[in-house]
């Protein structure tokens, strides 16, 4: 199959041999849940030398979901006429209090469903006519047009009982807040594949035009993955910093439009909340006045847990790329896959349960 | 929640359709994508084809990889 072929292209032994002979230290950032596992999984991350560091960013949407809207999830979820519908990723998250998550709540016999499409909590809602059903909308641009055709599906069939409590967030903001910090010290970012479906090359010229940052949006198999690294190291080299595309066969320049165009529909931004980070703003993305009564934290009257920050983990510090896993005093003693402590832990796409499975 | 693997469109009724890998078949929605046939390969995300792949493109990736590959030597 020609897809496989980006597992091993041909070739790509010479491009790796180069790359093992690289001496400089170089900093490079992965944003992408996928390309975390991707590496990990690979082995990629033992073969290259010590000095070519790949950092794990703020990209895998478990886990820069803060505590604090854990928390507030937690607590509608008491509600004995909600039903909370998630994907499989959110249940097994802690709150600030030891122990609790959604797994948790539906040992407790409430009601919590773990859906793989947010149509599924449509349908839910369809058959299940006296309960509330709550979909948690999660990740960034790729999942949210999804998203919003749920929401549109409720209101074209007249489906009431159906809200989002949208914790969407978007790839650019984080990016710049990241950038703008004292300590920044990224070399280059491996931009994730699957957001740039959606918002397109263009998405991330902000990185070449503004920041001069060498960037490559990437594709998802370690062919691919081995290329852009490369790429990086020759941009850095010959110091000719832009943005470029390796994951042509799915990336188009302007992304997808149609599905950008039914997230705009129904969503716009808003200051949001970032575990570890706190603030940003307009990084999220919450529904629009008109859909008000799609919105779950309107029509529960939400009163949200303002930002705290005081997580006991260090799960923040993974998250902004500060510390590798191993670093976090938890790790593989206390957090493990098991029984996890942090987000980074529990997503199957998290840094830490990347690197505690796939340890090199 | 994404599925990094491309998945063949085996069958299509409406927006909803089937899709297939490695034997693997998977009910997926088709909203966002422009006129999809029947064997197309699509990339799937938390149930959504999110791009299609065509060939073509394909084909000029690994020549892209290729190229930095060949001025190695
Ligand atoms: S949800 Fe998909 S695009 Fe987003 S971080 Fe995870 S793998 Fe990457
Ligand atoms: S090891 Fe556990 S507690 Fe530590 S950062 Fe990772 S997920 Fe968080």
């Amino acid at each position: 199959m020609l897809w496989n072929e980006f597992k091993k292209p041909k070739d790509i032994e010479k491009i790796l041999s180069a790359l093992t002979k690289y001496d400089k230290e170089i900093r490079i950032m992965e944003i992408c849940g996928t390309h975390t596992v991707s590496i990990a999984k690979s082995g990629i991350k033992g073969i290259l030398p010590k000095n070519i560091k790949l950092i794990s960013g703020p990209g895998c949407p478990v886990c820069v979901t803060p505590t604090e809207r854990i928390d507030d999830i937690l607590f509608l979820s008491k509600n004995k006429d909600v039903l909370i519908a998630t994907y499989g990723d959110m249940i097994r998250v802690t709150g600030s209090i030891d122990g609790t998550s959604l797994e948790k709540r539906k040992a407790e016999g409430f009601d919590i469903r773990v859906v793989y499409s947010p149509l599924d909590a449509v349908k839910i809602a369809q058959c299940c006519k006296d309960k509330e059903v709550v979909f948690i909308g999660i990740g960034f641009e790729t999942t949210a047009p999804s998203t919003a055709i749920a929401i549109e599906r409720a209101i074209n069939e007249g489906v009431n009982n159906f809200s989002v409590f949208s914790l969407h967030k978007m790839v650019e903001p984080v990016l710049r807040k990241l950038i703008n910090m004292n300590d920044f010290n990224i070399d280059g970012f491996l931009c994730p594949g699957n957001v740039a479906v959606i918002i397109g090359e263009e998405g991330f010229r902000f990185l070449e035009i503004e920041f001069k940052i060498p960037s490559v949006i990437c594709g998802f198999e370690a062919g691919d993955i081995i290329y852009s690294i490369y790429r990086l190291i020759q941009m850095r080299e010959n110091k000719d910093f832009k943005l470029e595309n390796e994951y042509i066969r799915a990336v188009k320049q302007k992304g997808n439009e149609i599905a950008r165009n039914i997230m705009n529909k129904y969503f716009e931004p808003c200051d949001d909340i970032w575990r570890g980070i706190g603030w940003i703003e307009n990084s999220g993305l919450k529904l629009k006045d008109e859909y008000i009564q799609y919105d779950a934290v309107k029509k529960f009257n939400l009163d949200l847990n303002p930002y705290k920050n005081n997580d006991f983990c260090s799960c923040g510090e993974v998250i902004k790329g500060k510390i590798d896993p191993r670093e976090c005093k938890l790790f593989s003693t206390v957090c493990t896959i098991e029984n996890p402590k942090g987000p980074c832990m529990v997503s199957s796409e998290g840094a830490c349960a990347a690197a505690y499975k796939y340890s090199d | 929640m994404c599925l990094a693997v491309p998945l063949k469109v085996i069958q299509i009724n409406g927006k909803d359709a089937v899709g297939e890998s490695l034997g693997i078949r998977r009910d997926i929605r088709i909203d966002f994508i422009k006129d999809v046939n029947l064997g197309d390969y699509v990339i799937v995300h938390a149930g959504f084809a999110i791009e299609k792949i065509e060939e073509e493109a394909a084909l000029e990736n690994l020549r892209l990889i290729k190229e930095v590959a060949d001025a190695l030597e």
